[in-house]
């Protein structure tokens, strides 16, 4: 398996130079990062080039790396998992946005179209941009939602509660009243914990 | 001249056939449909955001709540991912266990799914018939963890504990004799083991049953041949998996092409389609759980035959055993740091992804070293499925998309997480 990952990655080298960047092989699996920039053209020859052929996107979704531990970079990319039924292989591919502030990435709608609803759902959740997208709306959250769930900085128990107002005799939103809480905390290890040698 | 123009039809979010909370807004021009819009998330929980504030072991639970008509499979993706990162072995017999249950899974969202299906039109038999041998499976599951529906059995590292020996039995009651009773425990008296065997010798006369009321049933065929057509190509556009891709006629099937667990070690067929119509779609399904059938049969055999442990010894991962943690200060500790703290991932990601019944499920998992992950994605089938439904109904007649929903094998649980 690995000989052929490893030939993937060489072709990978060879087609697209220095327009992608290094690609890299983990648990079995090939990842490459592709700049904003040449994104859209990158995608198009990954499905098309018969030594790829990736016929299939399988899934696209959105990340958000701002607590990401010792990590200093862009803060948004959409994560594409490719699938070729010619090679039968993978290839993850990762586009970060070039501005925290406002992502933008190009939509690779006509490419798989697929990536619809999925690019649909990164926007939604993380509020990544897709240029070009025939139809960005909202998808999961309520209709008239305000804010990107998903982003690290959203607390977990959210803004906004709804409940049945006998008085008014309907639905209403108001502040959340419940106290966020956390049983176990987040907690990361310094390297070579507990490998001192006492115990 | 009278005037005609289009109108919207809201299909749900609460109709029968909507299989869960789906809100389908149909455009119709008269009783055909120009334009399908699904509107999920009816029942978003935020499964993947609630991953990142539990510890590893505590997010496996909501895994079953995705998929609630076959939970373990979606498990099993959760415990491949991290046990990829962690580098753990998992003991050959749970490998085989997990084999096992994926594929009872199978046959019980196949028996729904088909069930429901017919139900939703017209055939209101089958789903009675369906439902009687789902129980038995669920009598199985309930012996071996002792829920029925949300088990929780797959840990990282293998299973929570081996097959019992024993099947639970019916008692006698105001409704049930010493006669009856006795006729329903016959298949009861040996082990799980036996139970499951006897049941996949039953299985083949049941699915004739099945064929013998549908396969060939002339108002079945009118309702779903040349129905929701997808030609293989739209169906690699549309990032179709499992039967909805094999009904369009490609053969791929994560079990054989990737194959994980010890699958490469089985014996069974892929069944593919040929019009890539509803039809078809029905009799990949049905002959997916004959094949399902030889795989338990073929697990059933290897476990008789090889006892062994099922879970990792690596109590980092894995709690000890109960015994040894009462008499040992080590295991004691372990036990504790595993349950309050959890468990350390390496830094990275993982995508791995299974043969769900429902198609290709995957979970996406990075981790950054701490005791929860920092990214859970879910990729689960039904998505390109349920978006796919605009093109599928497209042209066809109202009645139609019920049809549509019901051989996308929908489950909203699974769409919205």
């Amino acid at each position: 398996m690995s000989a052929k990952l490893e030939r993937l990655c060489r072709q990978l080298k060879e087609s697209f130079g220095d327009r992608i960047g290094e690609p890299t092989i983990n648990h079995g699996e090939v990842t490459v990062v592709v700049p904003a920039a040449g994104y859209l053209e990158v995608m198009r020859q990954l499905r098309d080039d018969p030594a790829f052929r990736f016929e299939q996107l399988m899934d696209l979704s959105g990340i958000d790396y701002s607590d990401f531990t010792a990590y200093q970079g862009l803060r948004y990319a959409a994560v594409s998992q490719l699938l070729s039924l010619t090679h039968n292989w993978r290839l993850q591919v990762k586009a970060f946005a070039a501005d925290d502030e406002f992502p933008v990435l190009e939509s690779v709608v006509d490419i798989w179209n697929v990536a619809n609803w999925y690019e649909r759902e990164a926007f939604d959740l993380y509020g990544i941009h897709f240029e070009g997208h025939p139809d960005l709306r909202r998808i999961l959250t309520d209709y008239g939602f305000v804010g990107h769930p998903f982003r690290k900085d959203f607390p977990i128990s959210g803004y906004v509660e709804m409940r049945y107002d006998p008085e008014q005799q309907r639905v209403i939103y108001q502040p959340v009243t419940i106290e966020p809480r956390e049983v176990t905390p987040r907690i990361v290890r310094e390297e070579n914990y507990g490998k001192g040698g006492r115990g | 001249m009278a005037d005609v123009r289009n109108y919207t039809l809201n299909f749900g979010p609460q109709h029968p056939a909507a299989h869960g909370v789906l809100r389908l807004v149909l455009e119709l021009d008269g009783e055909v449909i120009v334009r399908a819009d699904p509107h999920i998330g009816l029942l978003h929980r935020g499964t993947e955001k609630l991953a990142e504030t539990r510890t590893w072991l505590q997010t496996l639970p909501y895994l079953d709540r995705l998929d609630y008509t076959s939970m373990l499979p979606s498990e099993h993706a959760y415990c491949l991912a991290v046990e990829r990162l962690l580098g753990v072995e998992v003991p050959i017999r749970a490998q085989y266990i997990r084999v096992m249950y994926d594929e009872i899974a199978r046959i019980k969202n196949h028996l729904l799914n088909i069930g429901t299906h017919a139900l939703d039109i017209g055939a209101m038999t089958m789903v009675l018939y369906t439902f009687r041998e789902r129980e038995d499976l669920f009598d199985v599951f309930e012996a071996t963890c002792g829920i029925r529906m949300h088990q929780a059995y797959y840990r990282p590292g293998g299973v929570y504990r081996d097959l019992p020996d024993q099947m639970p039995k019916y008692q006698e009651n105001r409704f049930k004799n010493a006669q009856t009773v006795k006729e329903l425990n016959e298949a009861r008296n040996g082990t799980l083991l036996d139970f499951l065997e006897d049941f996949t010798n039953r299985f083949p006369v049941y699915l004739d049953e099945y064929h013998t009321l549908l396969t060939d049933n002339r108002i079945w065929k009118q309702r779903t041949v040349g129905i929701g057509v997808v030609s293989p190509e739209r169906a690699l556009q549309l990032g179709f998996s499992g039967a909805m891709l094999r009904g369009s006629g490609i053969e791929w099937d994560l079990r054989k092409k990737q194959p994980y667990e010890v699958y490469d070690r089985l014996d069974f067929d892929i069944p593919v389609g040929v019009n890539g119509d509803t039809y078809d779609r029905y009799l990949v399904r049905m002959e997916e759980m004959a094949q399902s059938n030889r795989i338990i049969k073929q697990c059933i055999d290897w476990l008789r035959k090889n006892p062994g442990p099922v879970i990792s010894d690596d109590h980092k991962v894995a709690p000890p055993r109960r015994e040894k943690m009462k008499g040992s200060m080590e295991e004691l500790i372990h036990h504790f740091k595993l349950f309050s703290e959890g468990m350390y991932v390496p830094p990275g990601e993982v995508y791995a992804a299974i043969e769900h019944p429902k198609g290709e499920m995957a979970v996406w998992a990075v981790s950054d070293g701490a005791n929860k992950p920092y990214r859970i994605k879910l990729h689960t089938a039904g998505i390109p499925h349920l978006a796919a439904t605009d093109e599928m109904c497209r042209g066809h007649m109202l009645a139609d998309a019920t049809a549509v929903i019901g051989t996308i094998d929908l489950v909203l649980g699974d769409v919205d997480r």
